[in-house]
């Protein structure tokens, strides 16, 4: 197959002498396209010199680039001499952002545009051909690259010498081994140490029970929610508000009377009976599906939803998953209240925190 | 006067003869000079790409001049009032200072990340254009790889630079992003916990976050770049069918000056549309979320928009827990499916499509020309299909907005979508399908009976037809002898020339106005020697 167009200049063409004085600079030009496979079969200037057509480009593609000009030194100026710190209640600083986007821009459009404008329109018009070439290497070729590198494994005798092959084979994987093991035994971390997946900030120090506390830390007595309400609540340990203990968050709900029933009776149908105390329930605020916190309490309907999926819990019903894509319940935290009157946890979550993983009991 | 001993006007070529004497650059340098582009609108998307990764670069080197990747806890003490006094991780103060201590630091920020969701943007839009016209094919499958590989390293790029901040929204994402990880069956927990250093969050994370984003990603993104235009290079690009181009030829410009003009003065033009973006529209305020605390969430809180397919795929996915009795009992959780199965399968099925589609063609010929996407019915509508699939998701992934916003339940949403998941696509499909065909034969009506005039006749016996205008000479049963060429077909009057030119100049006219058209009333039948040449599908400027 030919791999030539039918613009290409018929084979056996003599190459111009490029050191004829009578050539144009073009002339010299379209012979090194030639020389590139490359034939230039049109070319048009899209203005004539001294035009008015020409004049006015040239003063449109001037005017864009002394907009640069303007919106550069602009940009400075904004730059240098604008009020910029945040300020409450100022505002002059609001303008600070937006005038230095809006004066980069414009430069930056200015002088693209006015390239473009350069480009497309005073430069002259042109079709050219070239060749691919893209056909692939002779059989001949092939061949001799094949047998060269085939020759290769000769040399080396492979073959003949298999022991060679063996042998190298039996210490290079260790070497690569030796590579890759700073990273793995620097990296892995063993997912249950300390059985840091199924405790949380909430299990008993010392048999001493862990307190609820709020946000601030103080503790939290019953009265202090009323009916229908809730709170996010920690562990009172030792950075227990933190996200050093990202999977203790928990939602203590305070229910009305009729929802406090219900909530029971399921409770002990689960065998979780005493989770409750009073017409308080304790729930990991860690949805069950990735991890999010759950935190949009319905209080008419008692659903928690959690709102990076949309996973809805019914709280009356174990928290059970009632839609969405969460599989499993919100754990539960058994609670009661303490001689002094705050909330304690009685123990641990009995159930995994968070998202759902292969080992997960 | 002295004699110059020194010659100016000869420097440049001593120089370039020294040069050339070195490195014997000359006849590379002439064959790069005059490397013919072909030139269509649509061979610039990918460029906006590369183009935004360039300004990624030079606004990302100026973030890590005040970003600090640490957790440790720090009080704020910034200009930002709001937050003074509040404990936060030294990364989520650090950017505070970056948005309100940093002269320019938010502009900085802000096209940082314009850039990012234009770069994805620019990745998908091209991806589009070279899947519709079948520039995939071979021998360029390597390259389709490489871009579909592009597209999944720069969504590493992102999901890890959004994280950076460690603000109220990149945490909760972080969160997500570890319960996927937790997810896969077997390995979970242990890859969890060693890419977090123990439990989530841990202490490191944003560190190793920050190096993978600064170093490792940029450095694969550039390495695949660098194969991808290379091979653009050595494979030259693909082109249109049209007069002239055939499949072993490339029609267009040489590389320099027009060509190289116009890549220089586009480039500007998208570092200003970047540049306005960053300086006018707000995007990820910070401040307003608030640094991450595991127990806060907002409503509507979406990732970056390529990201959101995702989200939506896990919105969609029914609550399917897989039980394993065996021992204390396994799990596989119903995460895993639309976060790891899902981009697994896409991954796969980008990677081997230009394949499955030769081997269902059993075509291993060697394609340098261009196919309208109405020419293959067949993939153009399963490229529908897959867009359909990808807007259901992404739509989805801000399904709660879309109830709030619509007064929508936010279940009924749901499931909208699941439905609309199964249902769209082959409608998509099929429509599709109708479409080309419909275009197909519309083409060939043209081809054999000419261009509609809107011109209609009255025949002596009473009925009205309408005038077509033959596109060639019509054979003896009437029909017209072009063959379609896989190019665009004239369909209007105007695009044969039968009006004249529009007058250049915006006030006022620059040239002498074009011969006014003949009368309407007659439209020019005559074979005009200008008129072969552009149904032979030359694109009109």
């Amino acid at each position: 197959m030919s791999t030539h167009t039918e613009h290409q200049a018929p084979a056996g063409r003599e190459p111009l002498d490029v050191n004829d004085p009578r050539l144009s600079r073009f002339d010299i030009v379209q012979e090194g396209a030639r020389r590139d496979d490359i034939e230039i079969v049109h070319y048009e200037p899209q203005v004539v010199p001294g035009s008015k057509a020409e004049r006015r480009l040239t003063r449109t593609v001037a005017a864009m680039f002394w907009l640069t000009f303007v919106a550069g030194v602009t940009f400075l100026v904004v730059y240098i001499a604008w009020p910029w710190k945040w300020e409450p209640g100022r505002g002059g600083d609001k303008y600070f952002t937006p005038l230095l986007g809006l004066t980069l821009g414009i430069a930056l459009l200015g002088i693209g545009f006015g390239i473009l404008t350069w480009g497309k329109k005073l430069l002259p018009k042109e079709v050219s051909i070239q060749d691919r070439h893209d056909q692939p290497g002779s059989p001949e070729d092939r061949r001799i690259t094949g047998e060269t590198m085939l020759y290769m494994a000769d040399e080396m005798g492979v073959r003949r010498r298999p022991l060679l092959g063996v042998s190298l084979l039996a210490g290079l994987v260790p070497v690569g081994a030796v590579a890759a093991a700073p990273l793995v035994g620097g990296l892995i971390s063993d997912p249950h140490k300390n059985n840091q997946m199924f405790t949380t900030g909430f299990k008993p120090e010392n048999g001493k029970k862990i307190r609820l506390v709020r946000e601030d830390g103080r503790p939290i007595r019953p009265a202090d929610i009323s009916a229908g309400g809730q709170l996010t609540v920690f562990p009172g340990i030792d950075g227990g508000v933190s996200n050093k203990h990202a999977d203790s968050p928990t939602l203590l709900i305070h229910l009305r009377e009729e929802d406090a029933q219900k909530s029971r009776a399921n409770n002990a149908r689960i065998g979780h009976g005493d989770f409750m105390w009073g017409n308080y329930a304790a729930f990991s605020k860690i949805c069950t599906h990735a991890g999010c916190p759950a935190s949009l309490y319905e209080q008419q309907t008692n659903r928690l939803l959690c709102p990076c999926h949309q996973s809805q819990f019914l709280i009356t019903d174990n928290a059970k998953p009632v839609f969405g894509p969460a599989s499993r319940r919100l754990p539960q935290l058994p609670i009661e209240v303490d001689g002094e009157g705050f909330f304690v946890a009685r123990s641990d979550y009995t159930e995994t925190i968070g998202p759902d993983f292969w080992e997960r009991p | 006067m002295k004699r110059r001993k020194f010659d100016v006007a000869a420097v440049p070529a001593k120089t370039a003869g020294a040069l050339d004497d070195r490195f014997q650059a000359a006849t590379p340098l002439r064959k790069l000079l005059n490397k013919v582009f072909p030139d269509h609108w649509s061979f610039l998307l990918g460029e906006i790409a590369l183009f935004s990764f360039i300004i990624l670069i030079l606004t990302g080197v100026f973030l890590t001049f005040f970003f600090e990747p640490a957790m440790t806890e720090v009080i704020y003490n910034g200009s930002y009032a709001p937050l003074r006094g509040t404990p936060m991780s030294a990364a989520y103060a650090s950017s505070l200072n970056l948005s309100f201590d940093v002269r320019g630091g938010l502009i900085m920020r802000q096209m940082h990340h314009w850039a990012a969701l234009l770069f994805m943007a620019s990745i998908v839009v091209h991806m589009l254009r070279v899947f519709f016209t079948g520039a995939f094919r071979k021998p360029r499958e390597t390259n389709w790889i490489i871009g579909s590989l592009l597209f999944w390293v720069g969504f590493l790029a992102g999901f890890t630079g959004y994280s950076l901040p460690d603000d109220g929204l990149s945490g909760t994402g972080l969160r997500i992003a570890s319960g996927i990880m937790l997810s896969i069956p077997v390995i979970g927990s242990w890859v969890t916990s060693s890419i977090f250093g123990g439990e989530f969050p841990g202490t490191i994370i944003i560190s190793r976050f920050f190096i993978a984003h600064v170093l490792l990603i940029p450095g694969l993104l550039l390495a695949l770049i660098s194969a991808h235009l290379g091979l653009v290079f050595k494979q030259k690009h693909t082109q249109w069918p049209g007069p002239g181009r055939t499949n072993e030829n490339v029609v267009g410009e040489r590389m320099f000056p027009r060509y190289a003009l116009k890549q220089g003065g586009f480039f500007m033009v998208v570092f200003g549309v970047i540049a306005l973006m960053g300086g006018l529209f707000q995007i990820n305020p910070i401040w307003y979320f608030g640094p991450y605390e595991a127990w806060v969430v907002s409503a509507a809180s979406q990732p970056d928009w390529y990201v959101m397919f995702l989200d939506g795929s896990t919105r969609l996915m029914p609550a399917w827990e897989i039980n394993i009795p065996i021992g204390d009992g396994y799990v596989i959780p119903p995460l895993f499916w639309p976060t790891v199965v899902l981009p697994g399968i896409l991954v796969g099925l980008s990677f081997l499509y230009p394949f499955l589609e030769a081997r269902r063609l059993k075509d291993y010929r060697h394609h340098n020309l261009l196919q309208r996407p109405r020419d293959v019915p067949a993939r153009t509508a399963a490229g529908a299909m897959a867009v359909a699939f990808f807007i259901v998701l992404t739509l989805s992934g801000g399904n709660d907005v879309i109830a709030d916003k619509f007064h929508i339940s936010l279940n009924a949403m749901t499931w909208a979508g699941r439905v609309g998941l199964l249902i769209l696509p082959p409608l998509a499909y099929y429509f599709t399908y109708r479409i080309c065909l419909g275009l197909q034969q519309h083409d060939r009506e043209v081809l054999a009976h000419g261009v509609e005039t809107g011109i209609i006749k009255r025949l002596p016996d009473g009925r009205f037809v309408e005038v077509h205008q033959p596109l060639s000479e019509a054979d003896h049963d009437g029909h017209g002898a072009l063959d379609y060429v896989g190019w665009v077909v004239p369909k209007k009057m105007n695009r044969l020339g039968a009006l004249g030119p529009a007058i250049r100049g915006f006030f006022y006219p620059i040239e002498r106005p074009a011969e006014a058209p003949v009368s309407p009333g007659h439209p020019p039948v005559e074979t005009r020697p200008e008129r072969e040449e552009i149904t032979s599908g030359e694109s009109r400027r």
